[in-house]
């Protein structure tokens, strides 16, 4: 209605203006008929004294004017006046102005779409309330945030910092809701988890901490809204439905809010399960049990007025407390605060330090567009120097003709915004759908809001004023009578002016980012074909948890047994392990590891902390790690015969000294079992491929079973026809357990994911940059060969060698391409540091990097200069000298 | 013609007030009162006149509306407001504090300093 109203009033006032410009245009009429009936009073005929009395009159549009600015022209007038004018002249230069608009649609593109990441992944809060005083608690020497489940419960109790602390832990299950049995990815949580989010059901109820009774006592799940959306199809009805969770009964008793996905970005859980029934959902029950790390984050609300710090000094209070009082569990306790949504500073650390230096890059990006585009500006604006003179000499105020320029960007910069915006947006919401690791409920959830729409109009808007004030100074300084007289001038300045340092800074972003990307893809082809301790060609995985279909105790080792045994016999299987869960596969197990003779088993006297891999016989061979020395896991290594285990490298080095005195040496586990090293393998890759060479442990499954299943399968055959094969060898053992197949390559995703997304963003914004340059260096080089044929005609008229015509045509621009390109270079290879800890073994000191920078380079500047080199080249003195 | 002086800025207000002040009139009327009061003696564009004549309109110290001029042709007439009475009678004393002053300075000789 305000808007209405508003309107209206710009109606009223817009016809006002109508009725005062009628008003004034019949006043002045009067004027002149009456100066007219004088002077034919005098003796003049009527014709002749109407023109005499309009010429004594003077200018009458210059009045008119005048009078206009007195009765205060308004604002909108202008501005309306000001863009029919500029859009007629940027229509008479379409080539100019699709340029211009495509650059800065690219720029503020790039920018809008970084920061959509950015704001999704990062700034956007999690969707709970006060989501500003929610923090998970990390460990303080190591970062990440695994608890105990009684740790949990003194922390919860102890505290006086939160208005209450809730846990999680991230489970997959089987689900079976009537047809075919499929698996999720849940929380398990804590029965106060939703009151302490402070988080209300949109359908049914919550679960709460009144319905905890002791094991099993709360079987009811809360579906996530989307997982209701596409696997209940939105049913109401669903609340009070019993479905099987690994076979047991559970009740649906409510639905979560839309738009909130648990409090761990960017995983988004299927539903909700109480811990309490953690033995019917993981298959064991930890809880009671100080050592196991069983909860995943431990989050809570700081209450109000209490600092992060006040709560870190407390909750070390109770690290402290812990410590004293079960040493046996306890190294150095100490905690700090982090933000749970990207897990806390493990991957929240290096995750806003890259998204920064993009934004940081993109915001380059814009920049180097800007001063294209200015040095654009300020190219037109001297050869439009003759239109301006003569505005100026009609009359038109220097303010005017500025505020029309300035208009003339701001057309420009929006027009380029909005497109960039509708590209962005397109990207983000096809970004925001997508699953980059199909075997994890990963989501980005970078779907655009108004902090995106308001980034992308800021930035036009800043833009447009920022290459828009370029060319002000140039007319500032105009002078119409001599610019009229002159004609264009044949002035070539000698000094260093703005637009040279535009593009030398221009040139020096593109550099920096045509260094980092080459660094990024030097990097991924490089882990790509790194060693991982295994071979991941020809190689599938087949995933799942015995659990999902109720096995439990000795079960699960004969249907392992059994599965490995079925899928072996698939024609075209080379052969076929088990391992609890592949490395590099998202997560993994820990074991603290004591020297034989260390009888005080207290954390603080481990020598190291081992990956540990629960495997079969046969699997390093399926696998391809090879065997250094001693001998592989038997079937006979089960229970009933002495505890063993295979080691790498690394940890036979680190607590035995070397690979040859490990083999048949003894370490002990923190429980006190005693265990003989029978074999050594190779080193690998376990958490990520980043990460420095880690002690691993092997330990025959047969000794230490466990339900979380994952086969090996080394076969040549094509994958998609093994995937069946295997498919239905396993439903003849157990139709009702929910398997994923896929090959071993395709799981590397998740390890390679963070290289792949740095390497294409910067490959992207690289490219982008390239362009930019690209075109900026066209457009200088052209600018100045134009500018400067007639002095190249006469040089060539007096005998210069082609040569000696480029030197004089390009040689300034070349010396700018190679001072930015050095600068690029160097500022590059600084910049690449960041992206170390982010891309394996990003590195700017490998000739192929440099020699590709400078490759790269040069070829840019050729391109870039071909075309007025070729222009300078085919100056013809004669149409030249005759033109003019 | 030639000896006609140029207006200093912001007396053109003080001229038109004085003109209208005579009786109520039009544009052009306003231009041949301010040429009769002064004896010709100043320079004064037609057309910067307007300008002028809105701004005093604006500022609330002129009233205009339409009639039939002396010639039987139609114009706007304007004339002076309360407030422009009173703007006026203050410019007009101004004025001529200024106008003595400038002139009391210029005339000093030498040996009276």
């Amino acid at each position: 209605m305000r808007l209405l109203a508003y309107f209206r009033s710009l109606a009223a006032r817009l016809f006002h203006r109508f009725q005062i410009e009628a008003d004034m245009e019949e006043e002045l009429r009067s004027h002149i008929q009456h100066r007219a009936d004088d002077l034919e009073r005098s003796g003049l005929a009527r014709a002749q004294a109407e023109r005499r009395a309009r010429i004594e009159f003077g200018g009458q549009e210059r009045f008119k004017e005048e009078v206009r600015e007195e009765f205060g022209a308004h604002f909108i007038d202008v501005l309306i006046q000001d863009v029919r004018f500029s859009l007629r002249v940027l229509r008479k230069s379409p080539g100019f102005t699709s340029i211009a608009v495509a650059t800065l649609a690219l720029a503020i593109g790039a920018n809008a779409v970084v920061f959509g990441v950015l704001n999704g992944l990062i700034l956007r809060p999690l969707n709970v309330p006060n989501a500003e005083s929610l923090y998970g608690i990390e460990h303080g020497n190591e970062h990440n945030m695994w608890e105990s489940y009684p740790d949990y419960v003194d922390l919860r109790d102890r505290n006086r910092s939160f208005d209450g602390l809730a846990a999680f832990n991230i489970d997959q299950v089987g689900l079976d809701s009537g047809d075919n049995p499929s698996r999720a990815w849940i929380d398990t949580v804590t029965g106060n988890y939703f009151d302490v989010l402070g988080i209300q059901p949109y359908l049914g109820r919550f679960f709460h901490t009144e319905d905890e009774h002791g094991p099993n006592s709360a079987p009811y799940i809360v579906l996530g809204h989307d997982y209701w959306h596409t696997h209940f199809q939105d049913d109401r009805g669903v609340v009070g439905r019993t479905v099987r969770v690994n076979k047991h009964p559970f009740t649906i008793i409510g639905v979560a809010p839309p738009g909130f996905h648990g409090t761990l970005l960017p995983a988004v859980p299927d539903f909700f399960v109480p811990i309490v029934n953690q033995q019917q959902v993981e298959g064991q029950n930890t809880l009671n049990v100080r050592r196991t790390h069983s909860l995943f984050m431990t989050i809570g609300h700081l209450k109000a007025g209490v600092t992060p710090a006040q709560a870190q000094a407390d909750l070390n209070s109770i690290g402290a407390y812990l410590e004293k009082t079960y040493p046996l569990d306890h190294g150095s306790t100490t905690f700090v605060l982090a933000r749970p949504s990207l897990y806390g500073n493990l991957l929240g650390g290096p995750m806003r330090a890259f998204m920064a230096g993009l934004m940081l890059l993109a915001g380059l990006i814009l920049l180097a567009a800007c001063a294209n585009l200015g040095s654009l500006f300020a190219a037109r604006a001297s050869d439009r120097s003759r239109e301006v003179a003569l505005r100026l000499a009609l009359g038109a105020s220097r303010n005017r003709i500025l505020r029309q320029l300035l208009t003339e960007a701001l057309l420009i910069s929006l027009a380029g915004g909005a497109l960039g915006l509708w590209g962005s947006v397109a990207l983000l919401q096809g970004l925001s759908v997508w699953h980059p690791i199909p075997k994890y409920p990963m989501g980005v959830p970078v779907s655009p809001d108004a902090n995106v729409y308001l980034i992308a109009l800021v930035l036009a808007l800043v833009s447009g004023l920022l290459f828009g004030i370029v060319p002000v100074r140039q007319v500032l300084r105009a002078n119409p009578y001599q610019i009229v007289k002159a004609g264009p001038s044949g002035a070539v300045g000698r000094r260093i002016t703005l637009r040279d340092l535009l593009l030398v800074v221009q040139i020096t972003i593109c550099g920096v980012l045509v260094t980092s990307s080459m660094v990024a893809v030097r990097g991924l082809m490089r882990s790509m074909h790194s060693n991982f301790g295994f071979d991941p060609q020809n190689a599938m995985l087949i995933t799942t948890d015995l659990n999902m279909s109720g096995y439990t105790g000795d079960q699960v080792p004969t249907t392992q047994k059994g599965m490995i045994d079925v899928v072996g016999m698939i024609p075209g299987v080379k052969s076929v392990g088990y391992i609890g869960r592949a490395p590099l596969g998202g997560g993994g197990f820990a074991s603290i590891i004591f020297t034989d003779q260390m009888t005080d088993l207290r954390p603080s006297n481990a020598v190291a902390t081992a990956e540990r891999f629960h495997i079969s016989p046969e699997f390093l061979h399926a696998a391809g790690t090879i065997l250094l020395a001693g001998r592989d896991f038997s079937w006979h290594d089960d229970k009933e015969s002495p505890r063993v285990a295979l080691v790498n490298r690394e940890f036979a080095g680190k607590i035995f000294g070397s690979t040859m005195n490990a083999v048949g040496g003894h370490f002990k586990l923190r429980d006190g079992t005693r265990i003989q090293v029978v074999g050594v393998v190779e080193d690998g890759k376990y958490q990520s491929l980043t990460e420095d060479p880690q002690p691993a442990l092997f330990v025959p499954v047969l000794q230490m079973p466990m339900s979380e299943t994952c086969l090996v399968v080394r076969s040549t055959r094509d994958p998609q026809q093994l995937a069946t094969a295997i498919q239905s060898a396993i439903r003849g053992l157990d139709p009702g357990l929910p398997i994923f197949i896929e090959p071993w390559n395709q799981q590397l995703n998740l390890a390679l994911f963070p290289s792949r997304v740095a390497t294409v963003s910067l490959g992207v914004l690289g490219m982008m940059g390239a362009m930019l340059s690209i075109t900026g260096i066209f457009g200088m080089a052209a600018y100045s060969v134009s500018r400067r044929l007639k002095e190249l005609g006469i040089r060539v008229a007096i005998g210069a060698q082609p040569k000696e015509i480029l030197q004089a045509a390009l040689g300034r621009a070349i010396k700018l391409l190679a001072i930015g390109s050095g600068a690029g270079l160097i500022l590059g290879m600084l910049a690449t540091r960041v992206l170390a800890s982010i891309v394996y073994q990003a590195t700017p000191r490998d000739p192929l990097v440099l020699g590709g920078v400078v490759v790269a380079m040069l070829l840019l500047g050729l391109l870039a200069t071909w075309i007025p080199a070729q222009r300078a080249l085919a100056v013809d003195p004669l149409t030249l000298l005759r033109e003019e | 013609m030639n000896d006609q002086a140029q207006l200093l800025p912001g007396t053109l207000d003080l001229l038109i007030l004085r003109a209208v002040s005579l009786g109520p009139m039009h544009g052009y009327g306003v231009l041949l009162r301010i040429g009769q009061i002064s004896a010709n003696a100043l320079l004064i564009e037609q057309g910067a006149l307007y300008p002028g004549l809105f701004r005093l309109v604006r500022q609330g110290l002129l009233k205009a509306s339409w009639g039939t001029s002396e010639n039987n042709r139609r114009a706007k007439f304007y004339e002076l407001t309360a407030a422009g009475r009173k703007r006026l009678r203050e410019e007009t004393d101004n004025w001529n504090r200024l106008a003595s002053a400038i002139a009391a300075a210029l005339s000093v000789q030498p040996e009276e300093v």
